[in-house]
């Protein structure tokens, strides 16, 4: 069976090191997939070839609900299909909470300012920060970013979301309101791809969970297996590390 | 005899103001338009030189380099009284102008790579991942926020520019410099000169004092 995303022998080196060496993995239409493991494992890699922010060798292949991900035009539609939440937020400093969130409905899919602004305004309100509408980043706080980043990845109506460990930049007390927000979408129905270090949200969120390390994957299965009863010796030394300190 | 009436001899300053302010004029229009034909040019070279194909890229890296090694009155010079050899015959205006403007294209372009280098990656990712085009991301996202962080060098080069508007008094262009030298001929008095030294510095001060405080509210603001 093929997924929704379908990832087959990716491969990707940086230089000699051989960051991916091998990945397939298929995440089918509306499932929750969270990827955990140490840093260097290649998970972010991984996700970041999926809308091909990286590019990965030849031999791989990715498709996004059919399309191939290469570059070109077809890569311009996969790319609206594929909302992507980024560790460091990367708002638009010098745009409105706002015109952050219409800024790509207005010109990739041509959308009237009007309605780019009353779907902003409504998703600014599902993520909670309505009534910031008018401010810029640099005035919220590093949850309300993230939350504003959601919304203006969710603006492009995409069927796959990516998280590239959405939380690890955050101050502590701010991490369980963008969680929030994430667990909401969860229900929705969208496709979600989640690096992540939150065991909590991974054991109740994720359909599935995968353990990579250096560039392969290790593990994968239902959160209460991965999570509690890992099969792998190098899964229970992770686990034990990160949930022991 | 006293030394105002050398310098700053107010007959000579009522006769000979007209003329002046005709060169004022005219140094005014020279600068003006070198600077923004400076700007296009600069930025076409600097995107040429960060997103152009490989030649095209090492050929502007080439023209950058030579452009700024160049001394302008020597590409002035060979701009107004060496093209005319091989039929191009420019007006002084145009003369001035052309080398004004490839040489402020040049050091812009600079201006401008380092303004868009300094944006970070997460920008440029930020804007792939929403499905933006090379040139939506660089007109909505990567520009005005470079832009931003250039306007001291890039006011900084303007004043330049103006500065060095004096250099077409060479090329028998009746600016300002070219018309104080010839007031002063006409008044066998050096006061022409003085005061068009003043209307240089009163045009410039400004921007000088408005580059200084612009760099000092950047670096107090990057602390």
């Amino acid at each position: 069976m093929t997924g929704f995303v379908s990832i087959r022998n990716l491969r990707k080196s940086y230089g000699s090191f051989e960051a991916l060496k091998g990945i397939d993995l298929d995440v089918a239409k509306g499932e929750v997939v969270c990827i955990i493991g140490p840093s260097g494992s290649g998970k972010s890699t991984l996700i970041r070839c999926i809308n091909r922010l990286e590019a990965f060798s030849e031999g791989s292949e990715i498709r996004v609900d059919g399309i191939p991900v290469t570059s070109g035009r077809a890569l311009a539609k996969v790319r609206a299909e594929v909302g992507m939440v980024f560790q460091s937020f990367n708002l638009f400093p010098h745009l409105t909470v706002r015109q952050n969130v219409m800024l790509a409905p207005r010109r990739v899919r041509g959308t009237t300012r009007a309605e780019a602004s009353a779907q902003a305004d409504r998703l600014l309100d599902r993520v909670g920060i309505g009534n910031q509408a008018d401010k810029y980043p640099e005035h919220l706080s590093g949850g309300q970013q993230q939350r504003v980043a959601i919304a203006r990845a969710l603006a492009m109506e995409p069927q796959v979301m990516l998280f590239d460990e959405p939380t690890s930049s955050l101050d502590p007390e701010m991490v369980g309101e963008v969680l929030d927000v994430m667990r909401d979408l969860a229900r929705t129905g969208v496709t979600m791809i989640v690096v992540t270090h939150e065991m909590g949200f991974a054991s109740q969120v994720a359909d599935r969970v995968i353990f990579m390390d250096a560039g392969q994957i290790v593990e994968e299965g239902p959160p209460a297996q991965v999570l509690s009863h890992p099969r792998e010796p190098r899964t229970r030394d992770f686990l034990g590390a990160v949930l022991n300190h | 005899m006293d030394i105002f009436d050398t310098f700053l001899n107010a007959e000579v300053m009522r006769r000979t103001f007209p003329m002046l302010m005709q060169g004022l004029w005219i140094t005014l229009q020279l600068g003006a338009a070198s600077i923004v034909a400076g700007l296009a040019l600069g930025l076409a070279l600097a995107m040429a030189r960060l997103y152009g194909p490989g030649p095209l890229r090492v050929l502007t890296r080439f023209y950058i380099d030579i452009f700024r090694s160049i001394p302008l009155l020597v590409l002035l010079i060979i701009v107004y009284y060496a093209l005319p050899f091989v039929g191009l015959r420019l007006s002084p205006f145009v003369s001035a102008m052309s080398a004004l403007t490839l040489v402020s294209g040049a050091y812009t372009a600079e201006i401008f790579r380092a303004g868009i280098e300094a944006i970070p990656k997460g920008q440029f990712e930020a804007s792939a991942a929403l499905g933006l085009s090379g040139r939506q991301t660089m007109a909505d996202v990567i520009l005005p926020q470079a832009v931003r962080i250039v306007i001291p060098p890039l006011t900084n080069n303007s004043i330049n520019v103006v500065k060095d508007t004096a250099l077409a008094s060479v090329v028998a262009m009746p600016d300002l410099l070219k018309q104080a030298t010839q007031a002063q001929a006409l008044a066998a008095n050096p006061t022409p000169l003085i005061v068009a030294a003043m209307i240089y510095i009163a045009f410039l001060w400004p921007l000088v004092a408005l580059v200084s405080r612009m760099e000092r509210r950047f670096a107090a603001r990057r602390r």
